[in-house]
């Protein structure tokens, strides 16, 4: 604005514009003021936690800490043939130190991971050097490469090398089985150990058939619920939110003892005739039981949402449809169904979200064959307590839900998700 | 949903076929809790119906397991509940106060960045719950809280807020913001203003967001196992533990005894929800 318009003042004087300009930054820092307490919490706890996983997921900083000198010494190595003096000697420096301070044992632990074979042989320099057997007064390298026949071999200095800087993509790699190996490629590990990839696909897989099972259930009874008089629609409305409230672990309690061999859906099925009384099928401890507990627990979040997108959809519109000359069928199919997609959307990505990230469930009714990504990610984090491959793990997980979500938020848009 | 006469045959078969489906579903998610009730009350330690249940026979069934529930030795599930009902009343507590106070402040029209700050105070609800597990595992380790009631109470409140904000913040999208300005016209201070008349409108929603929280917190597992010791044990990891090494009656009771309350949470959820729709309703 020119400063030649006239402008407007208030009472006191002030010009309009300033005038207005403040109230409004008062009434901006006082809504932020009412929301900074949960936000300021929930950075401190939560979102902090999540930035600290990444950092613990890439840390490799302990060796750095562990040999400085060698690394120092190793820079101006070229990694093809075996080092210089300098870099066994500074090696050894850092060794003895570790020695002091009782660390070799991690120190081979983490160079074993690199490469193995250094457990061995770095007990026996250990060995060495605790009986004081290394004369530092003649060449350093002529004595350590005697110790073993390994410390004469190249690939062992250059997986030294390799451990030289702080950061390492080790464990994502290792979360898609694979590694880098000494030729700094990625590769993948033997076939027989590859076990993780199984579980990411096996995670998907379960949580996309989840999501169609709970679909093609929900979609049906949310249109019953939808188009039902109220009396009737509010009873039956009970049949779906009485198990979204009930504990989960309750439910999962109830198809335990319903998919067990003597259990009630067995004895069903022998009472039909489909099956023979002593050749009851399993139907815990496997996938089968994986999806129909899932289902079942994750259904009221398929159908919550598609029962509240139909609630606003006119019936006059279908009867619109057929009185143009549709049939029932061509009503719903270009009528009814597009104005449902939102409720689909939204009630496919809640359970997919939950499904992908199931542990509870999985652990108890799946058996070997049901674990997915989630037990995998307790199991490091309280049994084998790497907890920087529990947080890549997780990280990617996230990254997954995040790119799901992001897809959701162009298709559909996040704003129609509604909680019943 | 009974069909004009003219219907014709196809669409008579294809909505019967509907009504299987629908009646077959509703079976699928309803009776899996009605099979716990009756077995609770079974007099033998096996876990399916025995002959007597079967022929109804009275000498069948015992509150046995309840009494096992109680009284039992060593029994966790006193210790269990008592954690359970401590932690979820603190973490409702807490989620109410921080969520609502966020809520009015998100539902300002002032309000800047309003997107991505919904979005992270929401993201509890979205990430998923072993991942949410591990980060406040780490935090609450780095803050000596693993393992003490503080720390699972903080931890509920993390997973509880996003339920409060959501609901208070669609309660108060029908909020008529003029009687808020009516009532500090009238000399009310912000404080008294939001006590005495914010609030009461805004109660349903509240309350029925504290009912998540409280379901969210009295439910949990994933985060308790990862912070709790064995001083911390609730409901939930009991019968976790419960169900990985034995599936006794006795967790059946327990079980029967949350259906109930679950139940009794339904009805207050279902009331407050009508309430509210009424009042929506009003505002129109």
């Amino acid at each position: 604005m020119s400063s030649e318009t006239k402008q407007i003042l208030t009472t006191d004087g002030i010009p309009l514009e300033i005038s207005l300009k403040k109230a409004e930054r008062k009434n901006k820092i006082k809504a932020f003021l009412l929301v900074a307490p949960l936000l300021i919490f929930l950075i401190i706890t939560y979102i902090f936690p999540i930035g600290e996983m990444f950092t613990r997921s890439i840390d490799d900083k302990m060796i750095t800490n562990m040999l400085p000198k060698t690394f120092k010494s190793m820079e101006t190595w070229d990694g093809k043939k075996l080092p210089s003096e300098e870099v066994f000697a500074s090696f050894l420096y850092d060794f003895k130190i570790l020695v002091e301070k009782k660390e070799h044992g991690k120190l081979a632990q983490r160079l074993n991971k690199e490469k193995n074979g250094f457990n061995t042989i770095t007990k026996k320099l250990f060995r060495q050097v605790k009986r004081n057997k290394i004369d530092e007064t003649q060449s350093i390298k002529e004595q350590i490469m005697k110790v073993h026949k390994r410390w004469r071999n190249v690939e062992f200095w250059q997986a030294i090398k390799r451990t030289a800087p702080p950061y390492t993509s080790a464990k994502y790699l290792k979360a898609m089985d694979m590694y880098l190996n000494e030729d700094n490629k990625i590769t993948q590990v033997s076939e027989d150990r590859r076990i993780h990839r199984i579980l990411w696909l096996r995670t998907v897989e379960v949580a996309l058939f989840v999501t169609v099972f709970c679909f093609l259930m929900g979609y049906p009874i949310a249109h019953l619920l939808a188009t039902l008089p109220m009396k009737y629609s509010n009873l039956l409305m009970i049949c779906v939110l009485l198990p979204f409230w009930t504990s989960l672990l309750v439910r999962t309690a109830s198809w335990m003892i319903l998919l067990q061999q003597q259990g009630v859906v067995n004895d069903f099925f022998v009472i039909i005739g489909l099956v023979s009384d002593d050749n009851r099928p399993e139907m815990m401890y496997n996938k089968v039981g994986t999806y129909v507990a899932m289902t079942q627990i994750l259904l009221p979040f398929m159908v919550l949402p598609l029962y509240s997108v139909m609630k606003t959809i006119s019936p006059s519109l279908m009867r619109a449809g057929k009185s143009l000359g549709g049939t029932p069928f061509v009503a719903f199919w270009k009528v009814y169904f597009p104005l449902t997609i939102p409720g689909i959307g939204a009630g496919c990505l809640l359970v997919f979200i939950l499904a992908i990230g199931y542990y509870i469930t999985p652990a108890l009714v799946g058996g070997a064959s049901g674990t997915l990504i989630s037990n995998q990610i307790a199991y490091h984090m309280k049994t084998t307590l790497d907890w920087s491959f529990a947080s890549a793990m997780g990280l990617m997980l996230l990254g997954g839900v995040l790119v799901i979500y992001w897809l959701y938020n162009k298709l559909v848009g996040v704003d129609n998700i509604k909680l019943g | 949903m009974a069909l004009p006469k003219y219907t014709e045959t196809r669409y008579r078969i294809w909505h019967y076929f509907y009504i299987a489906i629908c009646t077959f579903v509703f079976i699928f998610l309803i009776a899996p809790l009605f099979v716990i009730f009756p077995l609770s009350f079974n007099a033998e330690e096996f876990l399916v119906f025995s002959e007597g249940m079967k022929n109804l026979d009275p000498d069948a069934f015992s509150l046995r397991w309840y009494k096992d529930m109680v009284y039992g030795t060593k029994n966790p599930w006193g210790l269990a509940a008592k954690n359970s009902f401590i932690i979820a009343i603190f973490a409702t507590l807490g989620s109410v106060i921080l969520g609502t106070v966020a809520a009015l402040g998100l539902s300002s029209r002032h309000m800047p960045f309003k997107g991505i700050i919904m979005a992270t105070l929401i993201s509890p609800m979205i990430v998923p719950l072993i991942i949410s597990g591990v980060a406040i595992f780490f935090f609450m380790a780095k803050a000596g809280l693993a393992a003490t009631h503080t720390g699972i109470v903080l931890a509920h409140i993390i997973l509880g807020t996003p339920f409060v904000v959501i609901t208070v913040t669609a309660t108060l999208s029908g909020f008529d913001h003029s009687v808020t300005r009516a009532a500090a016209s009238l000399g009310s201070n912000p404080v008294n203003t939001f006590m005495k008349v914010t609030l009461p409108l805004i109660l349903p929603g509240v309350i029925s967001g504290g009912l998540f929280a409280f379901v969210t917190s009295f439910d949990e597992v994933v985060v308790v196992l990862f912070l709790a010791g064995l001083e911390n044990t609730t409901i939930p990891v009991q019968m976790w533990t419960g169900l990985r090494e034995q599936l006794s009656p006795t967790i059946l009771a327990v079980a029967t005894c949350l259906i109930v309350l679950s139940t009794l949470i339904l009805i207050s959820a279902e009331l407050l929800r009508r309430r509210s729709e009424r009042l929506r309703g009003i505002n129109r």
